[in-house]
């Protein structure tokens, strides 16, 4: 059975009333942009369709409201201050309701940021190496590359690599294309203990089954963020945006911040020699870095 | 050829009570398959046993699977049309007809692997041109229509036939054989358009054998994964489709013969035939698959190499192993000698083949995705009963419909036996005298 908050039927799907059109409205993905990439394709044949694209992309680049800093979004996470605890896991799934796994099904796990441990070193002198990994948001995503709908797509805007559960056929291609097993699927409808509640985000929607989810950086909280410092009238501070797993990090091991901005706390820590990102072989350029642990 | 016309149009007249069972027995396993399905629409994908980080399971591997078997078609029907082989007479109809029924459960597998079928149009509304599975839905789209349309002229003369030998046929049937044959009257000119059209037809399956086998390969092929991610996929899975397509179309062929009593048309040559085919393309496939795994190991880069010993020697050896045995170990043997080709081993080989074909594809999908490049746990996959309810549903339902096939067309096409025995000598004649030196 499904449990929701008090006070909110579930609709269609099991998702909260409203919550198909929050999804349907926000985060769509321009038209423009798939259009764009039609003509990257050299898709012969389409050029009417193509130029008509491109003449709205003129048009939205003379539109005001759209011209928005473009910012970068990455994380660092400091290896040597990572003690390993998962509690950015525990985080996760609160702040994104993210249910638990219907009868301890390993395989059927959500968790937005796990925390992969390696044993590196042989017994007596073994020692377990944490790598806690959110969505990498990569510059050249493989995922959004074999999604047959758009349904996946990088908000260039913000340089996230985003979801449109509304769109998405559930498929997972970009799943299995993701090197790094950052993408989930929901395999049943979300199944919650009665003890949970109220306990539910009401700021992050529901995903109904049949759909692919991941984390999103805090996308809710990036999104209030800049709500905020529109209405101040100023940029979005270094520091501001603070995801769910950043704050309550015990070891303060994990920053956040726009990489575009080169004075950004996190522009400074990845210049420090001791950064490095994950399986790069790949050429996916992930958005989050890590700095290598020093050993006293 | 009047007795040999009789004998083709038998099934037509009325249904054995071994069909009938048939039949029932099959109806019964689609019906158990459809609740299977509806099930799975009801409560998720989690009734599967698909998980992370094996996302994709035999749903897939059904739908390879009947990409490959409708590949037979049209090298059966279109190749050996264009290479005027003669024996391939009594088999154009019924490797047309495995094509045009294969294909939809290749989509309709696609379908049960969505975890949102209904958003199936999403497809249609916002495509994306960059995905491998966009070309897929495409190459397989344009495979049917062709295919369909290819099939559709071979049968008009016979439509036209069934019209003038069963005028008192009623309903569907009878509504059918008046709407489709057309105003086909069989005069020389019609037949010569006729041999056109399929002649053209042909060279365009061609070509779309070669291009959706490749589709379908790149799904995989194009992806990072260890293990898919091999140049080696497009030629591997044409020779994959055509030899488990070979095999079905003997097992449909021998399955024919025996109920409608066909030792007269389809004769032993003509397996014997088949079998040669059989074993040139399980050659190549084993040539294949040699190149593939020593160019894996030589090159030994850990990420392949952990994924070929999975395959070899891992969970999945049972498997690799049998699919070894049953696709090459004993098939080709007995393929081998023409004393051994006899009709019945042919059967049990193809039985063997189209077995050790769907572990082939099993084993190319399921390996390289219980990996994953960072250290997580090492994955697993067992497909539950809905999966495998609904896997022997679309196998009864592929069958059903080749049955019920047989009961409104003639299973061999009619008019290219005629043609075989009026105009073929001739033509052979006069083409063989052309490859003769002039003194």
């Amino acid at each position: 059975m499904t449990h929701f908050p008090a006070g909110r039927p579930s609709s269609r799907d099991g998702l909260p009333e409203g919550s198909e059109e929050i999804m349907k409205t926000d985060e769509k993905i321009p038209k423009e942009l798939t259009r764009a990439q039609f003509l990257k394709l050299g898709g012969a044949g389409l050029a009417a369709i193509a130029a008509g694209g491109l003449a709205q992309r003129a048009l939205a680049k003379e539109n005001p409201g759209q011209k928005a800093t473009r910012r970068q979004w990455a994380m660092v996470i400091d290896l040597t201050r990572c003690i390993g605890c998962e509690a950015c896991t525990v985080a996760c799934q609160q702040e994104n309701n993210t249910p638990p796994a219907p009868h301890a099904d390993v395989g059927r796990m959500r968790a937005w940021n796990q925390v992969i441990f390696k044993e590196e070193g042989e017994t007596p002198f073994a020692k377990i190496k944490y790598h806690p990994r959110p969505c990498f948001h990569c510059e050249h995503p493989s995922c959004v590359k074999v999604c047959p709908v758009g349904a996946t797509y990088r908000d260039e805007k913000r340089g996230i690599v985003l979801v449109d559960y509304a769109r998405c056929i559930g498929c997972r291609y970009c799943a299995a294309n993701c090197p790094y097993g950052a993408r989930y699927f929901n395999w049943s409808k979300p199944e919650w203990s009665k003890n949970r509640g109220n306990a539910s985000n009401p700021g992050v929607p529901m995903r109904p089954k049949g759909v692919i989810e991941k984390c999103t950086f805090c996308i809710q909280r990036i999104r209030a963020a800049e709500e905020r410092a529109a209405r101040e009238g100023r940029e979005i501070r270094d520091g501001e945006v603070v995801p769910a797993c950043n704050q309550t990090c015990m070891g303060r091991a994990r920053f956040f911040g726009d990489l575009n901005d080169p004075n950004s706390q996190v522009s400074k820590l990845i210049r420090s020699g001791r950064a490095y990102r994950l399986a790069e072989h790949y050429g996916n350029e992930p958005n989050v870095y890590y700095l290598a642990e020093v050993r006293p | 050829m009047i007795a040999i016309q009789e004998k083709l149009l038998k099934p037509i007249a009325g249904a054995s009570k071994g069909y009938r069972t048939a039949v029932t027995l099959l109806a019964l396993v689609a019906l158990w398959g459809l609740f299977a399905w509806i099930y799975q629409i009801t409560r998720g994908l989690g009734v599967t046993g698909m998980n992370k980080p094996v996302l994709w399971g035999i749903y897939m591997v059904n739908f390879i699977f009947f990409v490959g078997v409708a590949h037979a078609g049209a090298l059966v029907s279109a190749v050996l049309r264009l290479s005027r082989a003669e024996w391939r007479r009594p088999f154009t109809r019924l490797a047309e007809a495995v094509t045009v029924f294969s294909l939809p459960f290749a989509a309709l597998s696609i379908f049960a692997d969505l975890g949102r079928p209904d958003r199936f149009f999403h497809l249609v509304l916002f495509p994306r041109l960059n995905s491998p599975i966009l070309w897929d839905v495409m190459a397989v789209t344009l495979y049917f229509l062709s295919s369909l349309l290819f099939f559709y002229y071979g049968l008009i003369p016979d439509i036209a036939l069934c019209r003038g030998q069963f005028p008192s046929a009623t309903g569907l049937r009878g509504w059918f054989y008046r709407k489709f044959a057309r105003t086909w009257r069989g005069t020389p000119e019609e037949t010569h358009r006729l041999n056109r059209i399929t002649g053209g037809f042909s060279v365009w399956l061609v070509i779309l054998v070669v291009a959706v086998s490749t589709v379908v390969s790149w799904v995989f092929g194009l992806s990072y994964k260890p293990g898919w991610h091999t140049a080696i996929f497009g030629p591997y899975f044409i020779t994959g489709a055509l030899f488990s397509g070979v095999a079905v179309i003997t097992l449909v062929a021998a399955a024919a013969r025996r109920s409608f009593g066909l030792g007269e048309v389809i004769k032993p040559v003509h397996f014997d035939n088949l079998g040669k085919l059989l074993l040139t393309l399980g050659l190549v496939l084993f040539y294949l698959t040699v190149a593939e795994y020593v160019t894996t190991f030589y090159g030994a880069q850990p990420e392949h190499m952990a994924v070929l010993s999975a395959r070899v020697g891992g969970q999945f050896a049972p498997l690799f192993w049998s699919m070894i045995v049953l696709c090459f170990v004993i098939p080709l043997p007995m393929l081998f000698r023409k004393k051994t080709r006899t009709v019945r081993n042919m059967v049990i080989a193809s039985v063997m083949i189209v077995i050790g074909m769907w572990i082939e594809r099993f084993i190319i999908m399921i390996p390289p995705q219980t990996l994953m490049p960072l250290p997580y746990p090492l994955g697993h996959y067992t497909p539950t009963w809905v999966e495998w309810s609904i896997t022997a549903a679309f196998l009864a339902t592929f069958t059903l419909l080749l049955l019920g096939f047989t009961r409104i067309f003639p299973i061999v096409s009619v008019w290219e036996l005629k043609e075989g025995k009026t105009e073929a000598p001739a033509e052979v004649q006069k083409r063989v005298a052309a490859y003769q030196p002039e003194v």
